[in-house]
């Protein structure tokens, strides 16, 4: 198996209280990975060791067989793109230039007509050009997810790191957020790992699932083998009802198990 | 599932879209961009034609009449003399009186109006300039000493002015390092600034109360800014300055941008939002601790030109700075030409007039409320 990204052994906490305990795991070329698991397993965390936003204290993360540790942030950020869960604005910017601060790692001092183009172009594949003029602060929840996205592919990395894309949206524009992304990895065969909170979302769209709990990984694999009635009872204490839709394993989720601290 | 896929097709290819554009023809939307760039760049451009302009009608103001035609070939004169002349009377006192105040009031307005616009980029808090954050008090603490106390870390002519200088930088250090200690959040910063504030008012009113009646008028005008302070002979180091920080901040205008999106952000497309702000606070609290030492305290306008600025052309650095400063620059020179002359021969100190000028506007802005964002 080819690696694009690789974990190795991460640990991360604040004070003593650890977040990520010894987190290892190895991804491939133009997947689209999830990262899921309760609340405080360490999912965002994970996201933001990954690229250096937090380093973590122990262990590494791999990029094409580099370490990420050992590189400068604009290299960083030309290997790794990161979508955040919501960016709040205190100055009115519009949706171009917010677009446009993806291109720093490439950017010369002025900036040029060829950072602009690509602007264009990605406002129109996601078909936002006509928010182009507009202040993101003003926009729905759905349109600056877009924007965000946009922003992330201006940066043409090949990993694109997402925090909870789907949070906050209502289920049309969690679709319309899901096939955006699914469609640039095929297409821009670029590689996707998002933390997610949504097990029906993440089955249905993920080539592979990390499932976490408390800092560590608990499953790894296909959606079919993730996804189960028995992993879903142990990490998030629910028993369920797990189903095959469309050739993926869809939950329901039936009652809390109470009492036994899993 | 379709209707993410019909969307994600419906864009056109990138041939077609570079083939288009090589045909020169350009969407709606386009256009809109290409209109709202001209719009920055003859934005900045306009102010910086009436700073000129208003620098030339300020000069004819005074007891000497002199007309805006002869303020310009006095003043370039001394650069042209070949091509301008000018009467001796006449340029003496342009250019020994009245430019060098207007000068004065254009840098300090310029850096005042920049340091402001970058220090609310960096801490991404709209209420962010040298005065809230406690740097001019720094420095006014630092006159306070030299005047009352006779103390002063430099002697001879810098006995006053090092003072200042010396404790604006240390305020702001101070500010940066307990930020850095307790994490460099804008909360934190702001709230170090307003506590190191308090602190050296406090104690330059009690030094007030000690001192004696010429100490205290000393004191006092340079609380309420004074550009008279400015002359030609002590205008080498302010200009060295803005020489090294105007580009240094500008260099920086990107990563500016960026910033304002948050820190987390910012890491992700390259920036060291840390280092960033570092740098930032450190070379603009340079620069306004020698505004500070020659002109005193002048507190609206590094806070409202930013405001101002922003509400035509928008957050992109590039043309934020410069148009900042320009604004600076204007209010602060118009502020001054009004207190200058509305009660002549009686002038009315700097530092009033701007807060008498300018914060009713700032109120105006304020109540349009139409990018209420600001105060969010």
């Amino acid at each position: 198996m080819m690696i694009k990204l690789q974990a190795k052994e991460i640990v991360f906490g604040y004070d003593s209280n650890p977040v990520l305990d010894s987190v290892s795991f190895e991804i491939a070329p133009s997947k689209l990975v999830t990262i899921v698991g309760p609340n405080g397993s360490g999912k965002s965390t994970l996201i933001k060791c990954i690229n250096k936003i937090v380093s973590p204290q122990g262990g590494s993360i791999l990029i094409d067989r580099r370490e990420v540790a050992k590189m400068t942030r604009m290299e960083v950020a030309r290997y790794l793109s990161y979508v955040p869960q919501s960016s709040v604005r205190i100055f009115p910017t519009n949706v171009f230039d917010t677009i446009l601060m993806g291109r720093r790692p490439h950017i010369g001092w002025l900036g040029s007509e060829r950072d602009e183009e690509k602007v264009w172009d990605v406002l129109q594949l996601l078909n936002i050009e006509r928010l182009a003029m507009n202040n993101f602060s003003e926009l729905s929840g759905g349109q600056q997810q877009k924007v965000l996205i946009a922003r992330a592919l201006v940066q043409e990395a090949e990993v694109m790191l997402l925090d909870e894309p789907t949070s906050n949206l209502d289920i049309w524009h969690q679709l319309d957020v899901m096939n955006i992304i699914r469609d640039v990895v095929k297409k821009k065969e670029i590689t996707a790992i998002m933390a997610l909170h949504d097990l029906n979302l993440a089955s249905y769209y993920s080539d592979r699932i990390i499932m976490m709990k408390r800092g560590k990984i608990v499953a790894v694999g296909d959606p079919h083998s993730v996804i189960t009635e028995e992993n879903i009872a142990s990490v998030y204490r629910v028993q369920a009802a797990v189903r095959k839709l469309s050739d993926r394993p869809m939950i329901m989720p039936l009652r809390q198990i109470r009492g036994s601290k899993a | 599932m379709m209707s993410g896929k019909a969307l994600f097709f419906r864009a056109k290819t990138r041939a077609e879209m570079s083939q288009s554009r090589r045909a020169g023809k350009r969407s709606a939307m386009q256009t809109a961009h290409d209109r709202f760039k001209l719009v920055r760049i003859f934005f900045v451009l306009g102010i910086a034609a009436l700073l000129v302009f208003l620098t030339g009608l300020i000069i004819t103001l005074g007891p000497l009449e002199i007309s805006v035609a002869d303020a310009y070939s006095a003043l370039l004169a001394r650069f042209l003399p070949d091509h301008f002349q000018s009467e001796a009377l006449t340029s003496r006192v342009v250019w020994n009186i009245r430019f060098p105040r207007i000068l004065g009031g254009m840098m300090a307005g310029f850096g005042l109006g920049i340091c402001g616009c970058v220090m609310q980029a960096v801490l991404k808090n709209p209420l962010a300039s040298p005065f809230t954050l406690g740097i001019t008090a720094g420095a006014q603490f630092g006159i306070s000493m030299a005047a009352v106390i006779g103390f002063s870390v430099l002697g001879g002519p810098y006995f006053i002015i090092g003072n200042a200088f010396l404790c604006a930088l240390l305020c702001s250090f101070f500010i940066i390092g307990l930020a850095a200690i307790k994490g460099a959040t804008s909360e934190n910063l702001v709230l170090a600034g307003i506590a190191v504030n308090y602190f050296f008012s406090a104690i330059s009113q009690l030094l007030k109360y000690f001192a004696s009646d010429e100490q205290l008028r000393l004191m006092t005008n340079w609380g309420m800014g004074d550009l008279a302070a400015f002359s030609w002979a002590n205008s080498q180091l302010l200009l060295a300055v803005f020489v090294i920080c105007v580009p240094l901040l500008m260099s920086k205008c990107w990563d500016l941008n960026i910033m304002t999106a948050g820190d987390d952000t910012a890491k992700s497309i390259g920036v060291n939002a840390e280092n960033t702000r570092l740098f930032i606070m450190a070379t603009s609290s340079l620069l306004v601790a020698v505004i500070v030492c020659f002109m005193g305290i002048i507190a609206f306008v590094g806070l409202v030109a930013p405001h101002m600025a922003r509400m035509v052309i928008g957050g992109d650095h590039r043309f934020l700075i410069p148009a900042s400063g320009v604004l600076g620059a204007l209010v602060l020179m118009s502020a001054d030409a009004v207190g200058m002359n509305l009660m002549a021969p009686t002038i009315i100190p700097t530092g009033i007039m701007t807060s008498i000028v300018g914060v009713p506007f700032f109120m105006y802005l304020m109540m349009k409320g139409k990018r209420k964002e600001f105060w969010t």
